[in-house]
């Protein structure tokens, strides 16, 4: 990372006939660096000085590094830097099988895990030519999962947001909705967490389907949840949508216009804040999204507000999807796997334990446990076959794209044949979307970056993978 | 993913030939090299795309395609190499717009386009990488094709596609007409240089940047080439398939647990 002002002191080096003067900062030692700064008489002619705010900032969303070159309270130039965040998720995805790699991608963009699932396992259907034979309870299933997804995610960004804007309220009303502290199973991510086992890390979007039907109970929770948010919604919106000092901070702040979005792929809430309705559930729909009715929010306001209010009316939309989700899994009454499966009937593909949710977790139902055990040799060999070989997956590639909370989540996926995928490549909005903080945050004050990252909503666990 | 593929030998784990569907044969010299415009990399990978996979048994077994009854999913796809017309769905359309502004360009389609596969309801133009920058500007530009959004690049390593290792695969987006297609360049190990798109599409700044640092590959023309995910001074491009995993022998209740790359496995 290089940018173009007097660095940091004590010893100027070769860099200073190019960069002028050269400061290296070793660490405290900042009596040092202002006494040469004053020495050199820097105060009084340039007054730019470089910042390097994060790795660990409060309101970095994550481990992102910004390196900002400030002239009084103006931004003149950033460089984000990140890498700080990188696990080699893609990498490891190549040493496991195809079924292992959703545990894996489940943990790039921790906020979204159900989208980075969908993401990969649409991919891999494709490859395997079953995109059509997907059990439609299992379709069900993941658009009500995706969209309780999208509304924890968006009031991940949202809620936090307020907070590193100052406003505790703004946090704790997000999180009322949001959830994820107990509290009865009717908030979004005690939802997630009964009917996966998981706040987050699901594991639970499978190639072929889904890992598990809903639990007992798990439709009563959903409608306890349905009846109690557009409430919280309320009042969350009460509280911000108005506020003077949320529309002073976010209004015309970090505009990108739609040219810039299509320069930058840029996409989803930033790029409908634009005023053009993209949206990949409408254009080009998958799992089942064609059937269900919601509206596609936009702004043309193209800045910061904008992308709040289009978040905000999001989150209902998704609570309308998800109504819709529960009346048809209401309407074809309790599933089974013989009658309405949620995952393929394909012995050869659908992992064989009918997984079930015991009190200490997600687990082999004991009915399959006496079966391979007790009954059939043919079905132990089978389910070991299965679980420790895993299936192939003809040799080919797909690009599987979906509308994520953040944009267009992709996964390029790479078969070679065998029972390992060759290459997973998430496409992530988060990374893309990174690249425009320079375009938005350059020349306005350095107080306008809190909110303007906020917008962009990036999570770090993606844009590094 | 070791393993030369023209000797089908037993080994520990993967035994992988190319041949046809009963029995290993020796790889087909037979696929025509004129079809090839020449300067097509190499032809001894050319002969591994077109020879059809075929798996032979588990743990080293040569005379059956598996050890335990539980086979059916044996591959007999190969990666498709080249669609014949009609590709299908508006790729049809989409191709003959791209012919077309090439030639508008001064360009025939064949010069920049080594080949054109339509797969799973994908469409993959295979350009020739000298072509890329070209090819770009006119998807992005023509009335008729504009895929205005870029998803970027996305490295692929294929060792044994000698002259033709790496891969750089792009996904472009038609907002205006709904349509997705997908570039693909390859280039050799021993000269990874690629054209970069950064001047026609800004958006692939990083992830040209994120393909060097995983695979290597150089994308001239780049403003800033530079690591991404990786620090600064990290040595070789970790996802490539030939990148060490490293790893010692982990003992575990008196049983050695070998490294990653070592370990007994499938496929």
């Amino acid at each position: 990372m290089t940018s173009s002002m007097p660095h940091a002191a004590a010893g100027a080096s070769d860099a200073e006939a190019a960069e002028g003067r050269v400061y290296t900062v070793s660490g405290e030692d900042w009596d040092e660096i202002i006494a040469a700064a004053n020495e050199a008489g820097d105060f009084e002619s340039g007054e730019r000085i470089v910042v390097n705010m994060g790795p660990q900032h409060p309101s970095t969303h994550g481990v992102l590094r910004l390196i900002l070159t400030l002239e009084g309270e103006t931004v003149v130039e950033i460089r984000p830097a990140i890498g700080y965040l990188h696990t080699g998720i893609e990498k490891n995805m190549e040493y496991r099988t195809w079924t292992q790699g959703v545990a894996f991608c489940t943990r790039a963009d921790y906020l979204m895990p159900i989208f980075n699932e969908t993401a990969y396992c649409l991919a891999v259907e494709r490859l395997l030519g079953i995109e059509d034979r997907i059990p439609e309870r299992a379709q069900i299933i993941r658009v009500l999962m995706l969209e309780l997804n999208r509304i924890t995610s968006h009031l991940g960004g949202i809620a936090p947001m307020g907070l590193e804007l100052g406003a505790t309220t703004i946090y704790t009303q997000g999180a009322r909705l949001r959830g994820g502290g107990g509290g009865g199973g009717e908030r979004a991510l005690d939802l997630l967490e009964l009917i996966t086992g998981l706040r987050m890390n699901h594991a639970f979007i499978r190639p072929g389907g889904v890992a598990q039907d809903l639990p007992f109970g798990g439709l009563e929770a959903i409608r306890a949840f349905l009846s109690m948010a557009p409430g919280l919604v309320h009042d969350l919106r009460t509280l911000i949508d108005a506020n003077p000092v949320f529309i002073g901070r976010n209004k015309s702040v970090a505009y990108l216009d739609l040219a810039s979005c299509m320069a930058l792929g840029v996409t989803g809430p930033m790029l409908r804040a634009t005023g053009l309705p993209w949206d990949l559930r409408k254009s080009q729909p998958y799992c089942g999204y064609e059937t269900y009715d919601f509206d596609v929010p936009v702004t043309d306001t193209c800045d910061a507000y904008g992308r709040y209010l289009i978040r905000m009316d999001e989150i209902s939309e998704s609570l309308k999807i998800i109504k819709q989700c529960v009346d048809r899994l209401a309407a074809r009454g309790p599933g089974g796997r013989a009658t309405d499966p949620v995952m393929i009937r394909d012995a050869k593909i659908g992992w064989p334990a009918q997984l079930s949710l015991g009190p200490d977790g997600l687990g082999p139902s004991p009915e399959h446990i006496a079966h391979i055990m007790g009954q059939s040799m043919e079905a132990l060999i089978h389910h070991f076959k299965l679980i420790t070989e895993g299936f192939r997956v003809p040799a080919g590639q797909a690009y599987a794209a979906i509308e994520s909370p953040r944009g267009e989540l992709a996964a390029h996926v790479v078969s070679d044949g065998g029972t390992r995928p060759y290459r997973v490549h998430l496409r992530d909005p988060s990374f893309t979307h990174l690249q425009s903080v320079a375009a938005v945050c350059e020349g306005g004050f350095l107080a306008d970056l809190i909110p303007a990252i906020a917008s962009i909503d990036p999570v770090m666990g993606g844009v590094d993978r | 993913m070791s393993g030369p593929e023209e000797t089908p030998k037993a080994g520990p784990g993967e035994t992988r030939g190319s041949g046809a569907p009963q029995g290993p044969k020796p790889p087909s010299a037979d696929v025509a090299p004129a079809e090839a415009d020449g300067d097509l990399a190499a032809r001894l990978g050319q002969a591994r795309l077109s020879a059809p996979v075929e798996r032979t048994g588990m743990f080293g077994v040569q005379d059956t395609p598996d050890t335990s009854g539980y086979g059916l999913l044996r591959v007999h796809r190969a990666r498709p190499i080249e669609s014949p017309r009609p590709y299908g769905s508006y790729f049809d359309e989409v191709a003959d717009a791209l012919g077309d502004a090439l030639q508008a360009g001064g360009l025939g389609f064949s010069e920049a386009i080594e080949r054109v596969v339509a797969d799973r309801g994908e469409l993959t133009f295979y350009v020739r990488r000298e072509r890329l920058p070209e090819v770009a500007a006119k998807l992005r530009d023509d009335p008729d094709l504009r895929f205005e959004l870029c998803s970027g690049v996305s490295g692929v390593h294929y060792p044994e596609e000698v002259g033709r290792e790496l891969h750089a695969v792009y996904h472009m987006l038609s907002i205006t007409h709904n349509r997705r297609v997908r570039l693909e360049v390859s280039v050799p190990d021993a000269d990874p240089h690629v054209p970069s798109l950064v001047s026609v599409y800004p958006t692939c700044n990083w992830h040209e940047r994120e393909t060097w640092d995983f695979f290597g590959i150089i994308f001239d023309g780049h403003p800033a080439l530079t690591r991404i995910e990786m620090p600064d001074d990290w040595k070789g491009h970790p996802q490539r398939k030939d990148y060490p995993l490293g790893g010692i022998p982990v003992e575990y209740r008196g049983a050695k647990i070998p490294p990653p790359e070592d370990r007994r496995h499938y496929s």
